[in-house]
């Protein structure tokens, strides 16, 4: 039986079962939380009709959505159109085998895993730019420009800092990673700040980066609606709209599951010990909703950004300060072996 | 001139090198906060016409005021602007009182300024909540109806609408103010205005909201002019025009107010200047509760059938989106024989056109937020 579970065809099958229960779920319960963070922000209790404090509502918005019809207005490109919601979800679940949940929880332990991720992560601006421009609606076409420029502005000042991370860490492999930052939070890569003085600086950078290529509040041009109604989801109803919204969640999880490896320590404990065995998943899911309630936080808390003050931020701030942390941890990688050579 | 065009036109520009193409912005859109269409012609995401096409829900209202008795049509005022009913109630009352030479009691006419400033606020923290929606900010709004909610439930009490309230009459009031309502205002002053002060630091202060607002929209005073704007439009171009101070009414002389002004003439000066009013009426309000005297709240000798003498008669009072004015002209007979509104919102949308000249699309909603339109203001 053991033996049959270690079989790698069956074994990569299970983990991608669960990576979509996973996903499913996350999308699911996460809306939950959402709306009732929402409402706790708001001085009101949330969705709480169904269900014992509202915990089936996932369930009926998901009949809801399933019974409706999914229609493809006259006029646009009817293939493109389906096309993109799919296209929308399959990557964060492409994106989320190479996360190491645990010690030994991994579905595909890559050793090129950061890079798989962020190819991947880059699919989602084209699938949106593909539902926007399949819609024929004007509000679409403005949203998927926007989506394409806002991606490339802020793909930019990410990679920046995912190159400085990569200088710190010397490796691609995202199990690697984590394994350099064992031991108590200083060795977390968020607070080495022998390294690299501006390190909490950069994870401010990654995060703000995360929300725009997540196009969450403030940054959510791409569906701006009181601007654009809903952007390039206008035409899309029932099914097709579920999809997307799940995929919004599903990369938000992607997204704050890199932030937590790259500098909260993944699955590694705060406080040195305890951090084998089951309690690598419990401190790595801790550490991944906290990032998530704050990206929750911030929607319910700051108005929109206007789209050019959203791009000047980008190229104007993020991408000169990012590449200044760059240069900056270069010249500290190289200088400081001889100021304190006992670091090293 | 309304140019009918189809939806999907597109032109080229003067120059031959940028397409355009018409964007019709409603009347079903989440910025327009009711039916107004706005057609567009859009280089990109930069305007280059926004000519905003009314009467989605035109309602005859002056029309319907030359076929039913005089006091048949006061509910109809407090439905053309629904958030500042109370004002507008007022100024027709005032009218017809003007007209019949009624002596309005000191009593009944501090109780008309305690609920047009209550009114004032309400309203402005229905713009506010509205406002931020349309930059992007869900939170504030639901802030704002909690503390407008202890508005509409004090008048509530007076006159039983929560919205539309028909509370005033000719010659005083429909109801005396009573030791409840009084108390109950108090209170409110006393919670409003560390709640202003919550506002100011939590949304008046992001940086986000500053950037929003600032230096987008700029409607300047001779704009304002041109188009007849007033209210805190013209009060953000930093012209004091205020009805209230200008066109003296009811007891506003006795009472001590600042009128605020911003000269930056953007869409952050109108916001300030409405965030500055809310302020300045939980004053007036202190004051008039300070002032009330005892006595009748309606006037001894208003007749049943009221004839007012021949003649043209004019009230204006200061709303919440600027002058409202009623013109009524008599001829001596039960109904009226022409009653002329004159709606602030009509005159500060009339200004958008001009304004939004080659803005780009989210700072024109923006500023449309900031000029504060009800629709139904609009098409009456």
């Amino acid at each position: 039986m053991i033996d049959f579970l270690n079989l790698e065809p069956v074994r990569i099958l299970l983990y991608l079962v669960a990576i979509c229960a996973f996903v499913g779920a996350n999308a699911a319960y996460l809306v939950l939380a959402e709306r009732k963070g929402a409402g706790r922000i708001q001085r009101r209790p949330g969705p709480n009709e169904a269900g014992p404090a509202g915990i089936l509502q996932p369930l009926a918005d998901g009949i809801k959505l399933l019974a409706k019809q999914v229609m493809v207005p006259p006029g646009t490109d009817a293939l493109l159109f389906r096309a993109a919601p799919l296209m929308v979800m399959a990557p964060p679940l492409m994106c989320l085998a190479t996360i190491p949940f645990g010690d030994s929880i991994v579905a595909v332990n890559l050793n090129i895993g950061l890079l798989f991720v962020f190819s991947f992560g880059s699919i989602n601006v084209m699938a949106l730019m593909l539902g926007g421009w399949a819609s024929r609606n004007k509000y679409a076409i403005i949203s998927a420009a926007r989506v394409v420029s806002q991606s490339v502005a802020y793909e930019i000042p990410m990679l920046l800092v995912v190159i400085t991370m990569l200088m710190v860490t010397g490796t691609l492999d995202l199990s690697e990673v984590v394994k350099q930052q064992a031991g108590w939070f200083w060795h977390w890569n968020l607070f080495k700040v022998w390294v690299n003085p501006l390190m909490p600086v950069t994870f401010v950078i990654f995060f703000t980066c995360m929300l725009a290529e997540t196009n969450r509040a403030p940054f959510d041009m791409a569906e701006a609606e009181s601007e654009l109604v809903a952007g390039a989801f206008t035409e899309y109803g029932g099914m097709g709209f579920g999809v997307f919204f799940m995929a919004e969640y599903a990369n938000i999880v992607v997204g704050c599951c890199l932030a937590t490896i790259l500098f909260l320590g993944g699955w590694q404990s705060p406080i040195g010990a305890l951090s084998g065995g089951l309690w690598g998943p419990v401190w790595f899911l801790g550490k991944m909703y906290a990032l998530i309630f704050t990206v929750i936080w911030i929607r319910w808390t700051f108005p929109r950004t206007q789209f050019y003050s959203l791009l000047n931020l980008s190229w104007k701030i993020l991408i000169p300060v990012s590449l200044g942390t760059l240069l900056l941890t270069g010249a500290m990688m190289k200088l400081m072996p001889f100021v304190f050579p006992s670091l090293h | 001139m309304i140019a009918e065009k189809g939806l999907i036109t597109s032109g080229h520009a003067s120059d031959g090198t940028h397409e355009t193409f018409t964007l019709n912005l409603g009347p079903q859109h989440p910025a327009a906060h009711g039916v107004l269409r706005v057609l567009m012609t859009m280089d990109g995401e930069w305007i280059q016409r926004a000519e905003p096409i009314i009467g989605y829900i035109h309602r005859m209202h002056e029309k319907m005021g030359e076929n039913r008795s005089w006091a048949k049509f006061l509910p109809n005022t407090s439905r053309i602007d629904y958030l500042s009913a109370m004002n507008y109630t007022h100024a027709y009352v005032g009218a017809v009182e003007r007209a019949l030479k009624i002596e309005v009691p000191e009593r009944a006419e501090y109780a008309r300024v305690i609920t047009s400033e209550l009114n004032r606020i309400s309203s402005h923290m229905v713009w506010w909540g509205a406002l931020l929606l349309d930059l992007g900010g869900f939170t504030p709004i639901l802030y704002a109806f909690d503390d407008r909610e202890k508005i509409l439930d004090l008048l509530e009490g007076l006159c039983g609408a929560r919205l539309t309230y028909c509370y005033y009459r000719f010659g005083g009031l429909y109801n005396d103010v009573d030791d409840a309502f009084l108390k109950g205002t108090r209170d409110f002053v006393a919670h409003m205005k560390p709640r202003l002060t919550m506002y100011r630091e939590l949304v008046t202060d992001n940086i986000i909201l500053r950037k929003r607002l600032t230096d987008i929209g700029p409607i300047s005073a001779d704009m304002c002019r041109r188009y007849g704007a007033t209210g805190p439009v013209i009060r953000g171009a930093g012209v004091a025009y205020d009805v209230r101070t200008v066109e003296p009414y009811s007891v506003y002389p006795k009472l001590k107010f600042k009128i605020p002004t911003y000269p930056q003439a953007d869409s952050m000066a109108r916001y300030l200047v409405r965030m500055d009013e809310m302020e300045q009426s939980l004053s007036i309000i202190e004051q008039a509760l300070d002032l009330i005297p005892a006595g009748p709240f309606m006037a001894p000798k208003v007749p049943r059938v009221i004839k007012p003498p021949a003649g043209d008669y004019c009230y204006a009072v200061e709303a919440a989106r600027g002058r409202f004015m009623v013109r009524i002209v008599s001829d001596g007979k039960e109904i009226p024989y022409r009653v002329k509104l004159r709606a602030p919102s009509f005159s500060n949308l009339s200004l958008y056109e001009e304004a939004s000249k080659g803005m780009i699309l989210p700072d024109a909603l923006a500023m449309m937020g900031s000029l504060d339109l009800v629709i139904p203001d609009i098409d009456r």
